[in-house]
């Protein structure tokens, strides 16, 4: 319902030491129309050029602090709000490629009343560097 | 002087609350202006300190709504069975989650609390004792592809009825009336791909009430439809037209309606839902209650469109007042039963 608000482009940024960056940084919102717990949110698959990211390479913060994936399945006291910013941290020697990319994000989201996992994609264009 | 009154779910304005373009004051203020002065909100949307409310908070969401002349109507709540990824929630959890909401549903002073349409009617039963205590009416959605004689909604009437209680029911969307296809749906698959021709044959094929998977299956498979094509035919499956005369059976089991729409035109008609007939049927049976619009015609839209929710929001009230005083015409103002 939210698919092409989920990336917001302004924010890309490296993370690391300025001359050697170790990985990148994006906002992105919970594509869904209420608040989420962590728990409840099971894949954040990043990709560029849709070339995806490692599980493990990935890192969340919704404002209490970076969690991994495999932290957030069973974080139950923390949650998304609806339409709040929240951090992506992604692993990524050298930081987000110089020039003209394609970002891409996919949330998996474990809705209890829908039969489904729902799946939010987004892409956008990076131009970097 | 009308039994239904009028309101709006806060829902209705998504678009522009997740883009940050509107607060919920600004939302409560629209709903003043066009006399929508019933209110129904989504906690875990609105709140964003949710389950937590301080009843310094309660008091300022009271005053709130006040301060420009609405009220509260319904409280949307919602269960998460799957909050554990491996094991789901047991059923003394998940009754722990639902007097949480019936809890704050009266600390905000709500008497109608939304309850989604897959609780089972087992667990609202159990839920009643509460219910009543906090005098909050339960009212499951009755939400596409269910329908009011569904037999899992009939679950919950026969339950409501064993336990003689006046604290559970339902809760009807507005979805399932759906007459025509709507519009909307039909230019978004277009634009993503669908052959008009074949969107012409989808849209035919649900004005004739053809059961959805005669259709689906013609084009699937005889028309060897593309991906867009596939998709909207498969939207019929949620796509149905009950009878709106049947909500006067079930009128004493609501006193609340979700206004489900996707689109209003200029002329502040709804091309898709029955709501001429559905207002008929309400007002020949004196119910008594609130309509509160939910539009949900932004993701329809925001690919080509600016959303423009409190324009569509406003044209569906037109359409109401218009409506109710015309069925107030034909039926007189009736005692309910």
């Amino acid at each position: 319902m939210f698919d092409k608000y989920i990336i917001d482009p302004s924010t890309v940024r490296n993370t690391g030491p300025e001359d050697a960056p170790d990985g990148f940084a994006f906002e992105t919102k919970l594509g869904y129309y209420r608040g989420l717990r962590l728990s409840m949110v099971e894949e954040l698959n990043v990709g560029i050029d849709g070339e995806l990211f490692a599980r493990d390479a990935i890192r969340f913060d919704e404002g209490a602090g970076p969690l991994t994936l495999y932290e957030m399945e069973t974080t139950y006291d923390r949650r998304w709000a609806f339409g709040a910013p929240a951090t992506i941290y992604v692993n990524c020697p050298g930081g987000f490629p110089k020039g003209d990319h394609t970002l891409s994000l996919q949330q998996k989201l474990r809705i209890s009343y829908m039969p489904f996992p729902s799946f939010n994609n987004d892409e956008k264009q990076i131009r970097f560097g | 002087m009308s039994k239904i009154k009028r309101g709006v779910s806060l829902y209705s304005f998504q678009e522009e609350m997740f883009l940050g373009q509107m607060g919920v004051e600004d939302c409560v203020s629209f709903a003043a202006s066009i006399g929508a002065t019933g209110i129904e909100i989504l906690p875990e949307q609105n709140m964003p300190t949710f389950p937590d409310l301080s009843d310094a908070q309660v008091d300022e969401w009271k005053a709130m709504v006040a301060r420009h002349g609405c009220h509260f109507t319904a409280y949307d709540m919602f269960l998460d069975t799957k909050l554990r990824k491996d094991q789901p929630m047991s059923d003394d959890e998940q009754i722990e989650s639902i007097v949480r909401d019936l809890t704050l549903c009266n600390r905000l002073g709500i008497k109608n609390m939304r309850v989604l349409v897959f609780v089972r009617p087992d667990i609202l039963g159990r839920c009643v004792p509460y219910a009543e205590k906090l005098d909050v009416h339960m009212g499951v959605e009755v939400h596409a592809p269910w329908h009011l004689e569904h037999a899992w909604i009939l679950r919950t009437i026969e339950e409501a009825d064993r336990l003689d209680t006046k604290h559970l029911g339902i809760l009807p969307d507005m979805g399932i009336f759906m007459k025509h296809y709507p519009p909307a749906f039909r230019a978004r698959f277009e634009r993503q791909g669908a052959r008009p021709e074949v969107a012409q044959f989808i849209v035919d094929s649900h004005e004739a009430k053809i059961m959805a998977e005669y259709t689906i299956y013609e084009v699937a498979v005889k028309m060897q439809g593309n991906k867009a094509e596939v998709a909207m035919a498969e939207t019929l499956r949620h796509a149905p037209y009950a009878n709106p005369k049947r909500l006067a059976d079930y009128a004493p089991y609501f006193h609340h309606i979700q206004a489900k729409f996707y689109e209003m035109n200029e002329d502040c008609t709804d091309p898709a839902i029955a709501y001429e007939d559905v207002i008929d049927a309400l007002v020949g049976c004196g119910w008594e209650g609130t309509l509160s619009s939910e539009y949900e015609g932004n993701r329809w839209i925001q690919d080509v469109s600016e959303v423009d929710s409190c324009e569509q929001v406003r044209r569906q009230h037109v359409m109401f007042e218009r409506l109710i005083a015309k069925a107030q015409a034909r039926h007189g103002v009736r005692e309910a039963a």
